[in-house]
């Protein structure tokens, strides 16, 4: 029962962020383009639920659209990684102990060996700060992530007697891997996927906190907070919003991300009956 | 035993705390010096620290800008302003127990001006024929043409007293003949002078003086409120300066410097080599708004490259009043109906970062699209100040009395008017004060009319200081703290 609380209180907390994502493409409460100095750091009110920035603009669409930022860098990121690391895992594992595997496995070691953040922080001060570079960088940190999930989870797959079956009847490699193995794994990269997605959300506003993600005038919350550290005695409810849309984000598809797979793992699921 | 040990160097600490706070100050600032001599490199941070409390020049700076005797107690002029006779102070000697005398003079004065000088500053000895010792106490300094500033380009950071026997060292451990000794540079922290015991003139009151490199605005407010630096000068976050204001151990000073904020534009850049574009870019900018957001409200709207506070400042900033719809039409008028996209790169201070995205709001107002891009200052340096790519920038020209820029073309806001460069070398020669007013002001007009650059403000210099702590120059007439007045009230 506990696992699907956490479940529902993990997509209700991750979802509410998602839902702000996707209206704010069609509506905000205020626009965040033009400044309003004299309205500056209000509190919140009836008016400006969330109050108002160092700027005069509302911290409600600014939220909005900086969790548009946030979920977009972090998919990207998680797809790059997804879409690079699982191929590279099934390939490794379908040719166990040959070189691809060896290339593919000291590749892995040598992108994990590096801090990612520095790496990060590398890449964006090399090529220039801006979103699609954070992109790239966080990207690249979550391939052997998911190249080491697949083959190991692969490696063991490859022994049951499904796949001899498949063999024997004649399937190439390829066609295994995709129609037998990949299919087995999806559970699990479903669950890693999620957890991957709330890592690059605070590596998108870490980096973006210290001004190597997106570039303003596009909000997003790693800056947000950047830019009231210094206000923070003067109107905490500034640095407070996108501090708890990073924390209640994260939270949530942390906790999504457990339950997901309490639910999906048959070992966890046998202790439970 | 241990437990009183410790108990005992705790209470050394105390003590030691408690006599530093009587005889020693700690300043503050933003920037830590790339090395400690001001000869050769323009980073303000070397004459933060160094200037009037380590090294002396023939003239200096006063709290007000005004220009005081300084190694030279006395001058003479000729009658056609081409040679001056200066009469050192007897009696000066250098930190390492040198004479300070003529001969130093005008190694220090060669070496400024030689072919391969390294001082950022040259310009300032452009028009130096000769240097000569006529005995010890007296130097020679004769001009190929008249030049009213020179008594004021002596003062600078950039023209002080150096010893031929101690140059070898000068970047790592400086000699001079101020008030201060240098003591020890942690690097990465601190730099700590002492007390120099020999001073020709008042000795200083302090005894010990350290300046503390605290570049965050966080860590700076922290470090103030805990009381761990007497002293932060150019205090990084207007914001938080009513808290201090309102905090009894504790004293705001806002001071006037020569910092005219500008946003600089890249002349040779299309569109804006077209007047009109510029002009247009002038009155879709709403100042009041940059100082009230990006300042808080400290600064004066300028309306030309020059410091309000000079006498012969003019008022031009009806010349660029904000008017959008002006803006608009004049966009329309030079082709740009629909606007255009440029890049705007902002060094790091919060008056470009935060000024730059208010400034980039009103651009957008009126067509201007601006891709924002936020650099380090080594990148500022870099990519706009030395390789000249930019569209729009915003800096602070912090210097005193540097409208001369506008006469280089390869500057990097490359603007050339050859009428502008007449002007200033007309300006240079002239010695009469009320023809030089005059030329000042026609200079000020034409930049203003042909809106070289935006002009912003006039940076404020907020300084917040530790009640008792006397002395302390409210203004920034040139890039120093003098520390050689300062001292605690009792």
């Amino acid at each position: 029962m506990k696992t699907y609380q956490n479940i529902v209180l993990g997509a209700l907390l991750s979802g509410i962020f998602m839902v702000a994502a996707i209206v704010s493409f069609v509506w905000i409460p205020y626009d965040i383009e033009s400044l309003n100095i004299a309205e500056r750091m209000r509190p919140p009110t009836m008016v400006h639920p969330l109050g108002t920035d160092h700027f005069g603009r509302d911290i409600l669409s600014m939220v909005m659209v900086g969790a548009r930022t946030s979920i977009a860098v972090a998919l990207v990121a998680v797809g790059i990684g997804m879409g690079l690391g699982v191929p590279l895992g099934l390939a490794a594992a379908a040719q166990k102990g040959s070189l691809l595997d060896e290339i593919i496995g000291r590749g892995n070691d040598l992108v994990f060996a590096f801090p990612s953040l520095l790496i990060a922080i590398l890449i964006t001060a090399t090529f220039g700060p801006s979103a699609l570079n954070a992109i790239i960088a966080i990207g690249i940190f979550n391939v052997p992530v998911f190249a080491r999930l697949t083959r190991g989870s692969a490696l063991s797959l490859w022994k049951r007697e499904f796949i001899m079956a498949a063999q024997v009847s004649g399937k190439n490699t390829v066609r295994i891997s995709v129609e037998h193995i990949l299919p087995n794994l999806s559970n699990l990269l479903i669950v890693q996927g999620t957890i991957q997605f709330s890592l690059a959300i605070l590596a998108e506003a870490a980096l973006s906190y210290v001004g190597l993600g997106a570039q303003p005038p596009t909000p997003s919350w790693g800056r947000m907070l950047a830019d009231s550290q210094t206000m923070i005695s003067l109107a905490p409810h500034l640095a407070l919003a996108p501090g708890l849309a990073i924390v209640f984000t994260v939270l949530g598809l942390n906790l999504l991300g457990d339950g997901l797979r309490d639910v999906f793992d048959p070992r966890l699921r046998r202790e439970r009956t | 035993m241990k437990i009183k040990t410790l108990t005992s160097v705790f209470a050394l600490m105390i003590a030691a705390g408690a006599a530093q706070a009587e005889t020693g100050l700690i300043v503050g600032i933003q920037l830590e010096p790339p090395h400690l001599d001001p000869t050769s490199a323009a980073a303000g941070a070397i004459d933060q620290v160094l200037y009037s409390n380590v090294f002396e020049g023939l003239t200096r700076f006063g709290s007000d800008g005004s220009v005081n005797p300084g190694l030279a107690s006395s001058w003479d002029i000729s009658e056609d302003g081409l040679s001056y006779t200066f009469y050192l102070r007897e009696g000066v000697i250098f930190h390492d127990g040198t004479e300070m005398n003529a001969e130093d003079v005008v190694f220090s004065l060669d070496r400024a001006r030689a072919e391969d000088s390294a001082n950022a500053q040259k310009a300032l000895f452009a028009g130096i024929e000769t240097v000569e010792a006529v005995d010890p106490l007296t130097v020679r300094v004769t001009l190929s043409n008249a030049n009213g500033g020179f008594l004021f380009n002596l003062a600078w950071g950039d023209a002080v007293i150096v010893a031929p026997e101690s140059i070898e060292d000068i970047k790592t451990d400086p000699v001079g003949t101020g008030a201060f000794k240098f003591s020890n540079w942690v690097q990465g922290d601190q730099i700590e002078l002492v007390r120099n015991e020999d001073y020709w003139g008042t000795p200083a009151n302090l005894e010990t003086a350290t300046f503390k490199f605290i570049s965050d605005p966080t860590a700076a407010f922290a470090a103030m409120m805990a009381e761990d630096v007497d002293v932060f000068y150019s205090y990084p976050a207007p914001e938080n300066l009513p808290q201090f204001e309102a905090d009894p151990r504790f004293e705001v000073l806002v001071g006037s410097s020569e910092g005219e904020t500008i946003l600089s534009t890249n002349n040779l850049m299309e569109p804006f080599t077209d007047v009109r574009v510029r002009k247009a870019v002038a009155h879709a900018i709403d100042r009041q708004a940059i100082i009230d957001g990006a300042m808080f409200g400290l600064g004066t709207p300028i309306g030309t490259h020059f410091a309000p506070h000079n006498p012969d400042y003019v008022d031009l900033t009806a010349n660029s009043e904000y008017d959008p719809e002006l803006a608009k039409s004049l966009l329309a008028e030079a082709g740009y109906a629909d606007g255009f996209t440029t890049t705007l790169k902002l060094p790091p201070p919060s008056y470009a970062r935060r000024g730059g995205e208010i400034i980039a709001s009103q651009l957008r107002a009126v067509g201007i699209q601006t891709e924002i891009s936020n650099l380090e200052w080594a990148q500022w340096l870099e990519q706009v100040f030395r390789g000249k790519d930019f569209g729009l920038t915003i800096v602070s020209h912090t210097e005193p009395f540097d409208i001369g820029i506008y006469a280089r073309p390869d500057y990097y806001f490359q603007y050339d008017n050859p009428v502008f460069q007449t002007l200033i070398e007309d300006l240079t020669a002239e010695t009469d004060p009320k023809k030089r007013s005059e030329l000042i002001a026609m200079a000020q007009t034409i930049i203003s009319n042909d809106y070289v650059n935006g002009y912003l403000f006039q940076l404020a210099v907020p300084t917040v200081v530790k009640a008792g702590v006397e002395g302390i120059w409210p203004d920034a007439p040139t890039q120093a703290i003098d520390l050689t007045a300062v001292s605690w009230s009792q």
